[in-house]
Protein backbone atom coordinates (compact mmCIF):
# COMPACT_ATOMS: atom_id res chain seq x y z
CA UNK A 1 0.00 0.00 0.00
CA UNK A 2 1.34 3.41 -0.93
CA UNK A 3 1.46 6.21 1.61
CA UNK A 4 -1.05 8.28 -0.39
CA UNK A 5 -3.51 5.35 -0.50
CA UNK A 6 -3.95 5.09 3.26
CA UNK A 7 -7.68 5.03 4.00
CA UNK A 8 -9.19 7.28 6.65
CA UNK A 9 -12.72 5.88 6.76
CA UNK A 10 -14.46 6.52 10.05
CA UNK A 11 -15.82 3.44 11.70
CA UNK A 12 -19.45 4.24 12.50
CA UNK A 13 -21.12 1.21 14.02
CA UNK A 14 -24.71 1.37 15.24
CA UNK A 15 -24.53 5.14 14.93
CA UNK A 16 -21.45 5.52 17.14
CA UNK A 17 -17.93 6.43 16.15
CA UNK A 18 -15.75 3.43 16.89
CA UNK A 19 -12.73 4.72 15.03
CA UNK A 20 -9.32 3.90 16.40
CA UNK A 21 -6.08 5.22 14.97
CA UNK A 22 -3.97 2.30 13.85
CA UNK A 23 -0.36 2.12 12.71
CA UNK A 24 0.22 0.46 9.33
CA UNK A 25 3.24 -0.12 7.06
CA UNK A 26 3.21 1.68 3.72
CA UNK A 27 5.60 2.45 0.88
CA UNK A 28 6.89 5.88 -0.07
CA UNK A 29 7.22 7.07 -3.67
CA UNK A 30 10.66 5.47 -3.92
CA UNK A 31 9.38 2.12 -2.64
CA UNK A 32 10.97 2.38 0.81
CA UNK A 33 8.88 1.41 3.81
CA UNK A 34 7.47 3.83 6.35
CA UNK A 35 4.74 3.67 8.93
CA UNK A 36 1.54 5.70 8.77
CA UNK A 37 -1.71 5.87 10.67
CA UNK A 38 -5.22 5.04 9.50
CA UNK A 39 -8.50 5.55 11.33
CA UNK A 40 -10.21 2.86 9.31
CA UNK A 41 -10.92 1.18 5.99
CA UNK A 42 -14.41 0.90 4.55
CA UNK A 43 -13.98 -2.79 3.72
CA UNK A 44 -13.19 -3.71 7.29
CA UNK A 45 -15.72 -1.23 8.71
CA UNK A 46 -18.43 -2.92 6.69
CA UNK A 47 -17.72 -6.47 7.81
CA UNK A 48 -17.34 -5.41 11.43
CA UNK A 49 -20.68 -3.64 11.20
CA UNK A 50 -22.23 -6.79 9.74
CA UNK A 51 -20.75 -8.88 12.55
CA UNK A 52 -22.53 -6.61 15.05
CA UNK A 53 -25.78 -6.75 13.07
CA UNK A 54 -25.52 -10.52 13.32
CA UNK A 55 -25.04 -10.30 17.09
CA UNK A 56 -28.14 -8.09 17.38
CA UNK A 57 -30.16 -10.43 15.18
CA UNK A 58 -29.19 -13.41 17.33
CA UNK A 59 -30.09 -11.57 20.53
CA UNK A 60 -33.49 -10.57 19.12
CA UNK A 61 -34.15 -14.08 17.86
CA UNK A 62 -33.20 -15.60 21.22
CA UNK A 63 -35.41 -13.13 23.10
CA UNK A 64 -38.36 -14.19 20.96
CA UNK A 65 -37.72 -17.84 21.74
CA UNK A 66 -37.40 -17.10 25.47
CA UNK A 67 -40.72 -15.25 25.42
CA UNK A 68 -42.23 -18.17 23.55
CA UNK A 69 -41.19 -20.45 26.39
CA UNK A 70 -38.74 -22.48 24.33
CA UNK A 71 -35.37 -21.21 25.58
CA UNK A 72 -34.24 -20.20 29.06
CA UNK A 73 -33.05 -16.75 30.23
CA UNK A 74 -29.55 -18.24 30.25
CA UNK A 75 -29.74 -18.53 26.46
CA UNK A 76 -30.61 -14.85 26.21
CA UNK A 77 -27.88 -13.57 28.52
CA UNK A 78 -25.35 -15.84 26.83
CA UNK A 79 -26.03 -14.07 23.51
CA UNK A 80 -26.18 -10.67 25.18
CA UNK A 81 -22.69 -11.24 26.58
CA UNK A 82 -21.37 -12.37 23.17
CA UNK A 83 -20.64 -15.84 24.47
CA UNK A 84 -21.15 -19.23 22.88
CA UNK A 85 -21.61 -22.53 24.72
CA UNK A 86 -17.84 -23.13 24.87
CA UNK A 87 -17.14 -19.80 26.50
CA UNK A 88 -20.06 -19.93 28.92
CA UNK A 89 -19.20 -23.49 29.97
CA UNK A 90 -15.66 -22.27 30.70
CA UNK A 91 -16.94 -19.47 32.91
CA UNK A 92 -19.38 -21.55 34.94
CA UNK A 93 -17.02 -24.49 35.11
CA UNK A 94 -19.48 -27.03 33.74
CA UNK A 95 -19.55 -29.53 30.87
CA UNK A 96 -20.77 -28.16 27.55
CA UNK A 97 -23.63 -30.64 27.39
CA UNK A 98 -24.79 -29.51 30.84
CA UNK A 99 -24.85 -25.90 29.75
CA UNK A 100 -26.68 -26.93 26.57
CA UNK A 101 -29.38 -28.52 28.71
CA UNK A 102 -29.69 -25.34 30.77
CA UNK A 103 -30.49 -23.36 27.63
CA UNK A 104 -33.87 -25.10 27.46
CA UNK A 105 -36.76 -23.45 29.33
CA UNK A 106 -37.97 -26.82 30.63
CA UNK A 107 -34.68 -27.53 32.39
CA UNK A 108 -34.22 -23.99 33.67
CA UNK A 109 -37.14 -24.38 36.10
CA UNK A 110 -35.23 -27.12 37.95
CA UNK A 111 -31.98 -25.19 38.33
CA UNK A 112 -30.61 -25.09 41.87
CA UNK A 113 -30.15 -21.75 43.65
CA UNK A 114 -26.39 -22.20 43.59
CA UNK A 115 -26.36 -22.78 39.83
CA UNK A 116 -28.62 -19.77 39.33
CA UNK A 117 -26.23 -17.66 41.38
CA UNK A 118 -23.27 -18.98 39.36
CA UNK A 119 -24.79 -18.01 36.02
CA UNK A 120 -25.97 -14.67 37.41
CA UNK A 121 -22.44 -13.79 38.54
CA UNK A 122 -21.00 -14.60 35.14
CA UNK A 123 -23.63 -12.40 33.48
CA UNK A 124 -23.15 -9.60 36.02
CA UNK A 125 -26.82 -9.60 37.09
CA UNK A 126 -28.72 -10.71 40.21
CA UNK A 127 -30.15 -14.24 40.47
CA UNK A 128 -33.61 -12.64 40.74
CA UNK A 129 -33.20 -10.84 37.43
CA UNK A 130 -32.10 -14.08 35.79
CA UNK A 131 -34.93 -16.11 37.28
CA UNK A 132 -37.69 -13.67 36.36
CA UNK A 133 -36.45 -12.70 32.89
CA UNK A 134 -38.03 -11.40 30.67
CA UNK A 135 -40.22 -9.94 33.40
CA UNK A 136 -38.38 -7.13 35.16
CA UNK B 1 4.18 2.15 41.88
CA UNK B 2 5.35 2.99 38.37
CA UNK B 3 8.28 1.47 36.55
CA UNK B 4 10.67 4.37 35.96
CA UNK B 5 11.73 5.30 32.42
CA UNK B 6 9.26 3.04 30.66
CA UNK B 7 8.50 4.36 27.19
CA UNK B 8 5.24 3.62 25.40
CA UNK B 9 5.06 3.70 21.63
CA UNK B 10 2.25 2.72 19.32
CA UNK B 11 2.80 -0.08 16.83
CA UNK B 12 0.82 -1.99 14.23
CA UNK B 13 0.42 -5.29 15.99
CA UNK B 14 0.08 -6.33 19.62
CA UNK B 15 2.68 -9.08 20.14
CA UNK B 16 5.40 -7.46 18.03
CA UNK B 17 4.62 -4.07 19.57
CA UNK B 18 4.87 -5.43 23.12
CA UNK B 19 8.17 -7.10 22.21
CA UNK B 20 9.65 -3.84 20.91
CA UNK B 21 8.56 -1.85 23.97
CA UNK B 22 9.82 -4.50 26.39
CA UNK B 23 13.21 -4.95 24.71
CA UNK B 24 13.74 -1.21 24.51
CA UNK B 25 13.35 -1.04 28.26
CA UNK B 26 16.31 -3.42 28.52
CA UNK B 27 18.42 -1.41 26.12
CA UNK B 28 17.77 -3.27 22.86
CA UNK B 29 16.18 -1.02 20.25
CA UNK B 30 14.65 -2.86 17.31
CA UNK B 31 11.96 -1.91 14.81
CA UNK B 32 8.64 -3.71 14.76
CA UNK B 33 9.26 -5.25 11.31
CA UNK B 34 12.62 -6.59 12.54
CA UNK B 35 11.00 -8.11 15.63
CA UNK B 36 8.27 -9.69 13.52
CA UNK B 37 10.75 -11.13 11.05
CA UNK B 38 13.27 -12.51 13.54
CA UNK B 39 10.39 -13.91 15.57
CA UNK B 40 9.07 -15.64 12.42
CA UNK B 41 5.56 -14.27 12.88
CA UNK B 42 4.20 -14.71 9.37
CA UNK B 43 1.95 -17.68 8.67
CA UNK B 44 -1.35 -18.81 7.21
CA UNK B 45 -3.88 -21.37 8.31
CA UNK B 46 -7.55 -21.97 7.61
CA UNK B 47 -9.30 -24.39 9.96
CA UNK B 48 -12.92 -24.86 8.95
CA UNK B 49 -13.53 -27.27 11.82
CA UNK B 50 -12.24 -24.97 14.54
CA UNK B 51 -15.14 -22.63 15.04
CA UNK B 52 -15.05 -19.52 17.17
CA UNK B 53 -18.52 -18.07 17.68
CA UNK B 54 -19.74 -20.42 14.98
CA UNK B 55 -17.35 -19.22 12.29
CA UNK B 56 -14.32 -21.15 10.94
CA UNK B 57 -10.90 -20.02 12.10
CA UNK B 58 -8.42 -18.30 9.81
CA UNK B 59 -5.08 -16.92 10.93
CA UNK B 60 -2.41 -14.94 9.13
CA UNK B 61 0.21 -15.20 11.84
CA UNK B 62 1.89 -17.85 13.95
CA UNK B 63 0.33 -18.83 17.28
CA UNK B 64 0.36 -16.37 20.23
CA UNK B 65 3.54 -16.12 22.28
CA UNK B 66 5.76 -17.55 19.57
CA UNK B 67 7.16 -14.28 18.27
CA UNK B 68 8.37 -13.02 21.64
CA UNK B 69 9.92 -16.34 22.63
CA UNK B 70 11.72 -16.98 19.33
CA UNK B 71 12.89 -13.39 19.15
CA UNK B 72 14.42 -13.52 22.62
CA UNK B 73 15.97 -16.95 22.02
CA UNK B 74 17.65 -15.69 18.88
CA UNK B 75 18.92 -12.47 20.44
CA UNK B 76 20.19 -14.12 23.63
CA UNK B 77 17.64 -12.35 25.82
CA UNK B 78 16.77 -14.25 29.01
CA UNK B 79 13.05 -14.24 29.69
CA UNK B 80 10.63 -15.27 32.39
CA UNK B 81 7.25 -16.75 31.39
CA UNK B 82 4.59 -17.92 33.80
CA UNK B 83 0.91 -18.94 33.84
CA UNK B 84 -1.24 -19.05 36.95
CA UNK B 85 -3.99 -21.19 38.40
CA UNK B 86 -5.85 -18.39 40.10
CA UNK B 87 -6.55 -14.71 39.57
CA UNK B 88 -5.15 -13.97 43.03
CA UNK B 89 -1.84 -15.68 42.26
CA UNK B 90 -1.57 -13.98 38.88
CA UNK B 91 -2.28 -10.50 40.18
CA UNK B 92 0.08 -10.97 43.14
CA UNK B 93 2.88 -12.01 40.78
CA UNK B 94 2.20 -8.94 38.65
CA UNK B 95 2.43 -6.63 41.67
CA UNK B 96 5.70 -8.26 42.73
CA UNK B 97 7.12 -7.85 39.23
CA UNK B 98 6.17 -4.17 39.17
CA UNK B 99 7.70 -3.72 42.62
CA UNK B 100 10.97 -5.03 41.16
CA UNK B 101 10.82 -2.23 38.62
CA UNK B 102 9.99 -4.53 35.71
CA UNK B 103 7.26 -3.86 33.14
CA UNK B 104 5.34 -7.06 32.37
CA UNK B 105 3.96 -8.32 29.08
CA UNK B 106 0.82 -10.41 29.26
CA UNK B 107 -1.93 -12.16 27.33
CA UNK B 108 -5.35 -10.60 27.56
CA UNK B 109 -8.92 -10.81 26.36
CA UNK B 110 -10.08 -7.68 24.51
CA UNK B 111 -13.62 -8.02 25.86
CA UNK B 112 -12.73 -6.47 29.23
CA UNK B 113 -10.52 -3.66 27.94
CA UNK B 114 -12.70 -0.70 28.78
CA UNK B 115 -10.42 1.72 26.89
CA UNK B 116 -11.19 0.10 23.53
CA UNK B 117 -14.08 1.31 21.34
CA UNK B 118 -17.09 -0.95 22.04
CA UNK B 119 -17.18 -2.36 18.50
CA UNK B 120 -13.86 -4.15 19.08
CA UNK B 121 -14.82 -5.86 22.29
CA UNK B 122 -15.45 -9.47 21.36
CA UNK B 123 -14.25 -12.51 23.28
CA UNK B 124 -10.84 -12.56 21.62
CA UNK B 125 -8.21 -13.84 24.02
CA UNK B 126 -4.93 -13.65 22.15
CA UNK B 127 -4.23 -9.95 22.68
CA UNK B 128 -0.95 -8.77 24.25
CA UNK B 129 -0.27 -5.70 26.35
CA UNK B 130 2.19 -4.37 28.95
CA UNK B 131 1.45 -3.25 32.48
CA UNK B 132 4.04 -0.80 33.74
CA UNK B 133 2.54 0.56 36.94
CA UNK B 134 -0.18 0.59 39.55
CA UNK B 135 -1.88 3.48 41.27
CA UNK B 136 -4.51 2.74 43.87
CA UNK B 137 -6.87 0.22 42.32
CA UNK B 138 -5.83 0.98 38.76
CA UNK B 139 -3.12 -0.47 36.58
CA UNK B 140 -1.17 1.59 34.09
CA UNK B 141 -1.33 -0.08 30.69
CA UNK B 142 0.85 0.26 27.63
CA UNK B 143 -1.23 -1.35 24.91
CA UNK B 144 0.79 -1.11 21.68
CA UNK B 145 -2.28 -0.71 19.50
CA UNK B 146 -3.28 2.45 21.40
CA UNK B 147 -1.81 5.89 20.72
CA UNK B 148 -1.21 6.69 24.37
CA UNK B 149 -1.02 4.80 27.65
CA UNK B 150 -4.32 3.87 29.30
CA UNK B 151 -5.63 2.64 32.64
CA UNK B 152 -7.58 -0.41 33.67
CA UNK B 153 -9.23 -1.24 36.99
CA UNK B 154 -7.72 -4.18 38.85
CA UNK B 155 -11.05 -5.98 38.43
CA UNK B 156 -11.09 -5.58 34.65
CA UNK B 157 -7.44 -6.55 34.28
CA UNK B 158 -7.97 -9.72 36.31
CA UNK B 159 -10.98 -10.64 34.15
CA UNK B 160 -9.03 -9.90 30.98
CA UNK B 161 -6.04 -12.02 32.07
CA UNK B 162 -8.16 -14.97 33.17
CA UNK B 163 -10.89 -14.90 30.54
CA UNK B 164 -12.41 -18.18 29.41
CA UNK B 165 -12.88 -19.42 25.86
CA UNK B 166 -10.34 -20.61 23.35
CA UNK B 167 -7.48 -19.97 23.89
CA UNK B 168 -7.45 -19.34 27.66
CA UNK B 169 -4.81 -16.79 28.63
CA UNK B 170 -4.49 -18.29 32.18
CA UNK B 171 -2.87 -15.08 33.36
CA UNK B 172 0.18 -15.70 31.21
CA UNK B 173 2.84 -13.12 31.93
CA UNK B 174 6.27 -12.68 30.34
CA UNK B 175 9.19 -10.27 30.51
CA UNK B 176 12.90 -10.07 29.76
CA UNK B 177 15.19 -10.64 32.70
CA UNK B 178 18.56 -9.89 31.09
CA UNK B 179 19.56 -8.69 27.66
CA UNK B 180 22.91 -8.25 25.92
CA UNK B 181 23.97 -4.65 25.32
CA UNK B 182 24.10 -5.26 21.61
CA UNK B 183 22.95 -7.97 19.31
CA UNK B 184 24.31 -8.99 15.95
CA UNK B 185 21.23 -9.36 13.80
CA UNK B 186 22.62 -11.31 10.85
CA UNK B 187 22.15 -14.78 12.27
CA UNK B 188 18.76 -14.09 13.90
CA UNK B 189 17.49 -12.61 10.64
CA UNK B 190 18.54 -15.59 8.57
CA UNK B 191 17.19 -18.06 11.10
CA UNK B 192 13.91 -16.16 11.29
CA UNK B 193 13.54 -16.13 7.51
CA UNK B 194 14.32 -19.82 7.14
CA UNK B 195 11.79 -20.59 9.84
CA UNK B 196 9.03 -18.65 8.11
CA UNK B 197 9.88 -20.37 4.83
CA UNK B 198 9.58 -23.67 6.64
CA UNK B 199 6.18 -22.75 8.10
CA UNK B 200 4.83 -21.59 4.76
CA UNK B 201 6.26 -24.34 2.56
CA UNK B 202 6.57 -27.62 4.42
CA UNK B 203 3.35 -28.56 6.27
CA UNK B 204 1.99 -31.63 4.46
CA UNK B 205 -1.59 -30.89 5.49
CA UNK B 206 -3.63 -28.75 3.12
CA UNK B 207 -4.81 -26.18 5.65
CA UNK B 208 -1.43 -24.64 6.48
CA UNK B 209 1.02 -22.37 4.69
CA UNK B 210 0.67 -21.56 0.99
CA UNK B 211 -1.48 -24.69 0.60
CA UNK B 212 -3.87 -23.27 3.18
CA UNK B 213 -4.47 -20.21 1.03
CA UNK B 214 -5.48 -22.41 -1.90
CA UNK B 215 -7.55 -24.56 0.46
CA UNK B 216 -9.44 -21.49 1.65
CA UNK B 217 -9.94 -20.42 -1.97
CA UNK B 218 -11.56 -23.76 -2.77
CA UNK B 219 -13.76 -23.55 0.31
CA UNK B 220 -14.93 -20.05 -0.56
CA UNK B 221 -15.96 -21.29 -3.99
CA UNK B 222 -18.21 -23.81 -2.25
CA UNK B 223 -19.95 -21.28 0.01
CA UNK B 224 -22.84 -20.50 -2.40
CA UNK B 225 -23.44 -24.25 -2.80
CA UNK B 226 -23.22 -25.18 0.87
CA UNK B 227 -24.36 -22.15 2.86
CA UNK B 228 -27.29 -19.76 2.87
CA UNK B 229 -26.54 -16.13 2.05
CA UNK B 230 -26.48 -15.06 5.69
CA UNK B 231 -23.89 -17.67 6.68
CA UNK B 232 -21.81 -17.21 3.53
CA UNK B 233 -21.63 -13.48 4.21
CA UNK B 234 -20.67 -14.10 7.84
CA UNK B 235 -17.92 -16.57 6.98
CA UNK B 236 -16.48 -14.31 4.29
CA UNK B 237 -16.68 -11.28 6.57
CA UNK B 238 -14.77 -13.11 9.26
CA UNK B 239 -11.88 -13.83 6.89
CA UNK B 240 -11.58 -10.13 6.15
CA UNK B 241 -11.66 -9.28 9.85
CA UNK B 242 -8.82 -11.72 10.54
CA UNK B 243 -6.94 -10.32 7.57
CA UNK B 244 -7.24 -6.79 8.79
CA UNK B 245 -6.46 -7.83 12.37
CA UNK B 246 -5.20 -4.73 14.03
CA UNK B 247 -2.74 -2.86 11.93
CA UNK B 248 -2.03 -5.11 9.02
CA UNK B 249 -3.66 -2.79 6.51
CA UNK B 250 -5.88 -5.54 5.19
CA UNK B 251 -2.92 -7.56 4.04
CA UNK B 252 -2.68 -10.16 6.76
CA UNK B 253 0.77 -9.07 7.97
CA UNK B 254 2.27 -9.21 4.48
CA UNK B 255 3.17 -5.51 4.46
CA UNK B 256 4.81 -5.85 7.87
CA UNK B 257 6.88 -8.74 6.52
CA UNK B 258 7.81 -6.82 3.37
CA UNK B 259 9.04 -3.98 5.58
CA UNK B 260 11.16 -6.53 7.47
CA UNK B 261 12.65 -7.96 4.27
CA UNK B 262 13.56 -4.48 3.12
CA UNK B 263 15.18 -3.51 6.40
CA UNK B 264 17.03 -6.84 6.60
CA UNK B 265 18.10 -6.53 2.98
CA UNK B 266 19.51 -3.05 3.57
CA UNK B 267 21.27 -4.11 6.75
CA UNK B 268 22.80 -7.24 5.24
CA UNK B 269 23.27 -5.67 1.82
CA UNK B 270 21.42 -8.56 0.28
CA UNK B 271 19.66 -8.14 -3.08
CA UNK B 272 17.57 -11.29 -2.71
CA UNK B 273 15.90 -9.83 0.36
CA UNK B 274 15.31 -6.48 -1.32
CA UNK B 275 13.76 -8.15 -4.36
CA UNK B 276 11.52 -10.38 -2.30
CA UNK B 277 10.46 -7.37 -0.26
CA UNK B 278 9.06 -5.85 -3.43
CA UNK B 279 7.40 -9.11 -4.37
CA UNK B 280 5.86 -9.33 -0.90
CA UNK B 281 4.50 -5.80 -1.18
CA UNK B 282 2.74 -6.80 -4.40
CA UNK B 283 1.29 -9.86 -2.68
CA UNK B 284 0.09 -7.63 0.17
CA UNK B 285 -1.71 -5.49 -2.38
CA UNK B 286 -3.32 -8.62 -3.85
CA UNK B 287 -4.59 -9.59 -0.41
CA UNK B 288 -6.00 -6.12 -0.05
CA UNK B 289 -7.77 -6.39 -3.36
CA UNK B 290 -9.23 -9.67 -2.25
CA UNK B 291 -10.49 -8.07 0.98
CA UNK B 292 -12.01 -5.19 -0.97
CA UNK B 293 -13.78 -7.50 -3.42
CA UNK B 294 -14.93 -9.81 -0.64
CA UNK B 295 -16.37 -6.85 1.26
CA UNK B 296 -18.34 -5.91 -1.87
CA UNK B 297 -19.79 -9.41 -1.97
CA UNK B 298 -20.65 -9.16 1.74
CA UNK B 299 -22.33 -5.80 1.16
CA UNK B 300 -24.53 -7.26 -1.55
CA UNK B 301 -25.25 -10.29 0.62
CA UNK B 302 -25.41 -12.18 -2.62
CA UNK B 303 -24.65 -15.80 -3.22
CA UNK B 304 -23.68 -14.90 -6.73
CA UNK B 305 -21.61 -17.89 -7.70
CA UNK B 306 -19.51 -15.86 -10.06
CA UNK B 307 -18.26 -13.53 -7.37
CA UNK B 308 -17.42 -16.40 -5.00
CA UNK B 309 -15.73 -18.18 -7.86
CA UNK B 310 -13.63 -15.13 -8.65
CA UNK B 311 -12.74 -14.63 -5.00
CA UNK B 312 -11.53 -18.21 -4.81
CA UNK B 313 -9.43 -17.69 -7.95
CA UNK B 314 -7.80 -14.63 -6.41
CA UNK B 315 -6.67 -16.78 -3.51
CA UNK B 316 -5.34 -19.51 -5.79
CA UNK B 317 -3.17 -16.91 -7.45
CA UNK B 318 -1.97 -15.52 -4.13
CA UNK B 319 -1.15 -19.07 -3.02
CA UNK B 320 1.09 -19.56 -6.06
CA UNK B 321 2.79 -16.22 -5.58
CA UNK B 322 3.53 -16.91 -1.90
CA UNK B 323 4.86 -20.37 -2.76
CA UNK B 324 7.25 -18.88 -5.32
CA UNK B 325 8.36 -16.14 -2.96
CA UNK B 326 9.19 -18.45 -0.09
CA UNK B 327 10.97 -20.92 -2.35
CA UNK B 328 13.24 -18.12 -3.50
CA UNK B 329 13.62 -16.72 0.00
CA UNK B 330 14.70 -19.99 1.56
CA UNK B 331 17.90 -19.84 -0.46
CA UNK B 332 19.15 -17.02 1.79
CA UNK B 333 22.56 -17.58 3.33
Amino acid sequence: MKKDEVPQDKRIIKGEDNSIKKVIYVTREDGSYDSATSIGWEAENLVLSQAWDEVDAKIADTLQRVEAGELSPIAYFMEKNLMDINILAGYVGKWKWTVKRHLKASNFKNLSDSDLALYATVFNITPETLKQFPKI
Amino acid sequence: MIVPNFKHQQYAHCESGVSVNLLRHYGLELSEPMVFGIGAGLFFAHLPFVKVNGVPGTTFRIFPGYIFKRLCDRLGVKIHRESFRSEAAGMKALDETLAQGRPAGMLSSVYYLSYLPPAFRFHFNAHNLIVYGKEGNEYLVSDPIMETVTRLSAEDLAKARFAKGFPEPKGKMYYPVAAPKQADLRDPIIKGIKQTCWFMLTPPMPMFGYKGIKYLGKHIQQYPHKLDSRKATLYLGNIIRMQEEIGTGGAGFRFLYAAFLQEAGTLLQNDLLLEQSQAMTKIGDQWRNFAYSAARTCKDRSTNRVSYSELGDMLMEISDKEKTLFERLKKIR
